[in-house]
């Protein structure tokens, strides 16, 4: 919904800094009932890193007080002459002064809103020092759940917008609440059981040992997909030496988010939930085996607000930049770090060191705060160098944390995915690594898997419902077992007459929205690409090594993929099917 | 008022011959989740609205989250201070009744309060308090949908009851049985 908000409201080929890129919200259809895990809204506007779609789900409480002061969607047009705090009171809105809240990290600032508005029930969307001092890749956070990647925080900090704050009074009602509240009771209850557990009790970083056996865990930059020390970072540990709590988001049953704390060390009193993307990023593929470090960095990416997966990822390219020759001691230089900063992999300390200079722009900083693209093609053209082909990026869009040479299903999902290199939109990497498709090679059935595999994350994405819940609704996460149960809530929260089949529908919509939405941004099939190292770079061990994504396979699965849509094989959409779709005023725009 | 044992409910008060049972949440347990909120306010008013919800979560900062609903105190400051006498307690119980005739909303209940467990609602003007949701059959419903068990309707004498047994479970690992030296 946020992303046809969008398709409405922006102005076609605008810059994303520019006044025409508007900021849209879209609530969730379940927000503020009882019904589990779906306490959520859609963020989107187009992203300043990949140019594309930049489309983003939070969690929690801001989108409980949104819908409980009665709105389903806003769009924030053009920007704002000073720092503005926007207050939306039920149906009142107000544009407040927000100097008070500038440098104060996010969840510092939604206490100070609270206080100084009075009414401890008041929700907010903050951006943090990475927003204000306009990083590539900062976010938007709230309640401490971040509307995390696509640089949301960038686009809000070039509008001088630092908090969306709302107070909502009103009750939900629902359709048919007796019906609901059994639904939704059975869900909450059924969500204790074992479907459930890995995210109940260790959290999602319970998956790094898993994609260490498997030989996808990004290390040293995307380097190798094992990691030596992998035991030491991994959520088991983590859960032993460094959890204080668990904690969840609104109307969430579950409770993933793993409240880690640093107990000894230079970076004592560090503490953030932890999540398996964050983690990889900012441990194995940094090298670093000493998780306080990947707990400290996680922290500044949380509290001041920054996409923590892009900028692990970022560091990570860095540090093979410092590696290679390519960046020396002294560009890391700094008021702090006159004699600048051995950035080997590894190096933890001098890894915060540098993402606090991202954070504040300062130094080399200046370059990292751009992502990898920009950064390796800033370096590139000043120095001559090569270091495109160890920026692991879609579209400009860091890889999440599953390394995609020996994923090839999930490879074509990353390289078709609309957003860029994120493990959200396509949920492929799940049948290769659950050995339903062989992840080494690639068949015909390859374009079908991930197509089907995105559109399903696209249902829960546009309820939107956290996947985490996908099993708890009859024990089987496939369409057979939860569409009908989707359909079932579906109906009684708002009286429609869904079926399994306008279920499934809801998913080919919103990928369909999302790619026109490129299309008319100026996407070509060139767009949908991997990243050098996974097409040249092969693993030297592991299960996965020997293996790349060379551009042949790439262009037949991108084929098969096209086909499977029943796009064109430019991979453009056709009229027909457009219209099909009920999209006849996208048809006019840009089918074929 | 010192009540006579007799005059307790058994089943709750087996134990106890001086103190309530109240709502009590485990603040190591509670997650946030506010499903809690959502289930009051619903029973009480038809609408999910954490506003109308007689149980609140609190959040204190990122991991300190708990939950408060009345205390059910004895000598209830909120019914000592109420100038229209509006508010009374349940001998058997120590659940607070409103009295419609008689609240004016006036807030000097919510003032004596020292948990915050009353609110007024801006519609009725009445006080709201907790009161077990002692219509229901099936009891709080609060304690039935807390996904976490960390809701349920205890006396302080329970509470310590199982506070000792959670202590001395995580404090001691006796040997299953003893192992033969042979």
């Amino acid at each position: 919904m946020a992303s046809r908000l969008l398709w409405e409201n922006i102005i076609p080929g605008c810059d994303p800094l520019d006044d025409g890129n508007p900021i849209c919200f879209a609530n969730g259809i379940f927000t503020g009932t009882p019904v589990p895990v779906g306490g959520k809204f859609g963020l989107a506007s187009k992203s300043p890193l990949t140019g594309f779609v930049g489309d983003s789900l939070s969690g929690s409480w801001f989108s409980v007080a949104l819908k409980r002061a009665g709105w389903d969607g806003v769009v924030l047009h053009n920007s704002c002459d000073s720092w503005t705090q926007l207050f939306i009171d039920d149906d009142r809105v107000q544009f407040n002064d927000a100097t008070y809240l500038l440098g104060k990290g996010t969840f510092e600032t939604e206490e100070a809103i609270r206080n100084k508005l009075g009414d401890d029930q008041i929700r907010s969307c903050t951006i943090g020092a990475c927003g204000e001092n306009l990083v590539r890749y900062a976010n938007v956070t709230n309640d401490g759940r971040q509307a995390g990647r696509t640089g949301h925080g960038m686009i809000w900090g070039k509008k001088k917008l630092k908090a969306v704050s709302v107070r909502g009074t009103h009750g939900v009602k629902v359709f048919d609440p007796k019906t609901l509240n059994q639904l939704a009771y059975d869900i909450s209850k059924s969500a204790q059981g074992k479907d459930t557990e890995k995210y109940r009790v260790y959290g999602t970083s319970t998956g790094l040992l898993n994609t260490n056996k498997l030989g996808v865990l990004p290390t040293r930059n995307f380097q190798e997909g094992v990691f030596e020390d992998a035991e030491l970072v991994s959520g088991e540990y983590l859960d032993r030496h460094h959890k204080v709590k668990v904690i969840a988001c609104a109307q969430c049953p579950i409770a993933c988010e793993q409240m880690s704390l640093v107990k000894t060390g230079p970076f004592a009193g560090a503490m953030t939930g932890i999540e398996y993307e964050s983690l990889f990023a900012n441990s194995s593929n940094l090298g670093v085996s000493d998780i306080r470090a990947a707990i400290k960095l996680i922290t500044i990416a949380d509290h001041d607000g920054m996409d923590s997966v892009t900028m692990g990822v970022t560091i990570g390219w860095a540090m093979e930049c410092f590696e290679k020759g390519v960046l020396k001691k002294e560009d890391f230089a700094s008021e702090e770090h006159p004699e600048g900063l051995e950035l080997h992999f590894g190096n933890g300390e001098a890894a915060v060191a540098v993402a606090e200079m991202i954070r504040d722009q300062v130094g080399i900083g200046k370059l990292l705060a751009q992502g990898t693209r920009i950064a390796s093609e800033t370096l590139d053209k000043e120095r001559g160098t090569e270091s495109y082909k160890w920026a692991v990026h879609t579209k400009g869009l860091e890889s999440a944390g599953y390394d995609a040479r020996s994923l090839k299903t999930f490879a074509l999902g990353l390289a078709t995915g609309t957003r860029g290199g994120c493990h959200n939109r396509s949920a492929a990497y799940d049948p290769d690594m659950k050995g339903e498709t062989n992840r080494l090679t690639v068949d015909e059935t390859r374009g079908r898997v991930a197509s089907e595999s995105e559109e399903y994350a696209a249902v829960y994405d546009t309820l939107p419902l956290c996947k985490f819940i996908r099993r708890s609704f009859t024990g089987k996460a496939d369409r057979s077992g939860a569409w009908p149960a989707i359909a079932k809530l579906i109906n009684a929260t708002t009286g429609w007459n869904y079926d399994y089949d306008d279920v499934d529908l809801i998913g080919t919509r919103a990928c369909t929205i999302k790619k026109a939405f490129n299309i008319r941004e100026g996407w070509t099939e060139k767009d949908d690409d991997l990243p050098w190292r996974w097409k040249h770079d092969p693993f030297s061990k592991g299960p996965g090594a020997g293996t790349v994504v060379t551009d042949e396979e790439l262009a037949y699965m991108k084929k098969l993929y096209y086909e499977a849509k029943g796009w064109t094989e430019e991979g453009l959409l056709p009229k027909e099917l457009l219209i099909k779709l009920g999209m006849p005023d996208v048809a006019e725009e840009v089918g074929v | 008022m010192w009540l006579k044992k007799s005059e307790f409910n058994e089943e709750i008060m087996a134990t106890s011959a001086s103190k309530y049972a109240y709502i009590v949440c485990d603040p190591n347990l509670c997650v946030g989740c506010q499903l809690c909120e959502y289930v009051c306010s619903f029973s009480k008013t038809g609408e999910y609205n954490s506003y109308r919800s007689r149980i609140r979560t609190v959040r204190v900062d990122e991991v300190l989250i708990t939950a408060i609903a009345c205390r059910t105190c004895e000598n209830a400051p909120c019914v000592i201070v109420c100038p229209r006498d509006a508010l009374t307690q349940d001998p058997q119980t120590g659940l607070i009744d409103v009295n419609a005739a008689k609240c004016d909303g006036c807030a000097w209940c919510i003032e004596a309060c020292d948990f915050g467990a009353i609110s007024i609602n801006p519609h009725t003007t009445l006080a709201e308090i907790c009161d077990h949701c002692k219509d229901d059959p099936e009891g709080p419903q609060c304690v039935k949908w807390c996904p976490k068990e960390a809701l349920s309707l205890t006396t302080p004498d329970q509470r310590a009851q199982r506070s000792r047994r959670a202590l001395i479970a995580e404090s001691f690992d006796m040997p299953q049985k003893a192992t033969d030296p042979k």
